[in-house]
């Protein structure tokens, strides 16, 4: 556990340097973007719209009292996507999308040498590969993350009026009161941090494997299991810490 | 020119080399030969850095790997070129892509000039206008072409061949050891080859090291080693009924 932990050190201290050649740097993030950012907007999209329905349903059925007002679908909704749905439970999704295609792709180069070729080059493997992944996953799950609320709230907001569970006028009354802005903050705090773990986790379990194919799939499950349990336990540090 | 200088190296329990020293001359191809285990490969990856060595140096003209810091080390390995036994192309990269990487990387060469300098590589390996092909589909000769016209763009001063034509057909095999053999007359490269293929060391054998159990068991060219008294040389040699025959 110490050796794997002074082996993460070792590894970010390689990947948080500046890159030798901005140019390369700056293609490798474009590509990263599109890979890690662009390409989880579909999966975001679909969860948080069904998610944000389910929860106003939800809500709904649990408060169908005439002493509870029906303002706490729209405020519960919001509440709920804001602080804990989008932020902590897309983070873990992205973890299990973009977390086994960082492993598997930097496993298979390894596995492949591919790595020990960039090493024999000159260049710092763990920079150029991670660098960039690590810069685009932290700038653009923000995105991914406010896409998510504005989708998760959407959803609930559809629910409500299609299923007549209740009004529009209800449902954004409920979305608008006792707002807080720095529960946004705080989510996109928690985002940030999820983001940096998901990559490095993952990029580390796929740089250190040796072997073959095989390997290559273990990394890929370990680094899901490992981001998700560190999201987990970080979810409720933060969440002790900010709140 | 590049030392060896007392490199040992111990996997766990296993002492996989033993105080091996040796000189690898420089424009002419230098052979590192033994059996499977033996210990060629990871003597190799010990004087690219890829593994450090337990006791023992590194010397590259003078320059002593052991002791450089990182930073010096990534300097001196923009003058080495290495082919992988697999190739290690990147896949997600065009031909010409692979090719140009170390240029881009490297060099502040305009666009223009780099493509020069990757069409004549490509040239040079027999590949020209297979620029835009990826490596998904090339030939296993091909793959190997590619590594060595990538570990060639920057003109360097040693280039390292890790079992260049292991899987290949015994055509194909002497098309590369010639190639290796004329990119080091061509360029005076200090080149190392590591292989067990004896049509290889017959070919192009003009300094071999013979690795046995992780030491130097014995060292000369390709024309004493078919004459040497050697017994654990002469069974990796004639190991097969072939040569058995011929030798007879």
């Amino acid at each position: 556990m110490i050796s794997l932990l002074g082996k993460y050190i070792l590894m970010m201290a390689q990947v948080l340097t500046r890159p030798a050649k901005g140019k390369a740097f700056w293609i490798q993030l474009m590509n990263e973007f599109q890979k890690l950012g662009v390409e989880s907007m579909g999966i975001v999209a679909i969860i948080s719209a069904f998610m944000g329905a389910v929860l106003a349903m939800q809500v709904a059925f649990n408060i169908d009292n005439p002493l509870i007002s029906p303002i706490l679908i729209g405020f519960t909704v919001r509440q709920s996507v804001i602080l804990e749905f989008a932020p902590t439970v897309i983070s873990l999704i992205l973890a299990g999308k973009v977390g086994s295609r960082i492993a598997s792709e930097i496993g298979t180069m390894r596995v492949t040498e591919q790595i020990d070729a960039l090493q024999i080059m000159g260049v710092n493997s763990a920079n150029y590969l991670v660098l960039p992944k690590l810069v685009a996953a932290l700038l653009f799950n923000p995105v991914l993350i406010v896409v998510s609320m504005f989708l998760g709230i959407l959803g609930g907001l559809l629910a409500c009026v299609l299923l007549g569970l209740t009004t529009f006028t209800t449902y954004v009354d409920g979305l608008q009161a006792w707002y807080d802005p720095w529960s946004i903050q705080y989510a996109l705090i928690k985002t940030v941090i999820f983001a940096f773990i998901i990559v490095t986790v993952s990029a580390f379990n796929g740089y250190i494997i040796k072997g073959g194919a095989l390997e290559v799939g273990n990394a890929s499950t370990k680094a899901v299991v490992q981001s998700s349990i560190l999201i987990i336990l970080f979810n409720l540090l933060l969440t002790e810490i900010l709140l | 020119m590049i030392e060896a200088r007392h490199i040992s190296l111990t996997f766990g329990e296993n002492k996989v080399l033993d105080d091996v020293s040796f000189q690898f001359d420089v424009g002419k191809t230098n052979l590192v030969i033994g059996q499977s285990g033996s210990g060629k490969t990871v003597l190799v990856k010990c004087l690219v850095g890829l593994h450090e060595p337990d006791e023992g140096e590194v010397i590259y003209d003078d320059r002593n790997f052991s002791l450089m810091g990182i930073k010096e080390r990534r300097a001196l390995r923009q003058e080495i070129g290495m082919l992988f036994q697999g190739g290690a192309l990147f896949d997600s990269m065009t031909v010409e892509q692979n090719v140009m990487f170390p240029l881009n990387m490297f060099t502040k060469m305009s666009p223009a000039e780099k493509l020069d300098r990757v069409n004549f590589c490509l040239e040079r390996v027999n590949l020209g206008g297979r620029n835009k092909l990826m490596p998904s589909e090339l030939s296993g000769g091909m793959i190997k072409r590619v590594a060595i016209a990538r570990a060639i763009s920057l003109n360097p001063k040693y280039l390292f061949c890790d079992e260049p034509n292991s899987g290949l057909d015994p055509i194909t095999a002497g098309v590369i050891d010639e190639l290796i053999k004329e990119i080091t007359e061509e360029f005076n490269t200090t080149t190392v080859i590591n292989t067990h293929d004896m049509n290889s060391v017959l070919m192009i054998g003009e300094n071999i090291a013979f690795i046995y159990k992780g030491k130097i068991n014995w060292s000369g060219n390709r024309h004493e080693i078919l004459h040497t008294d050697n017994p654990v040389l002469n069974d990796f040699i004639f190991a097969t009924e072939l040569t058995r025959r011929l030798k007879r």
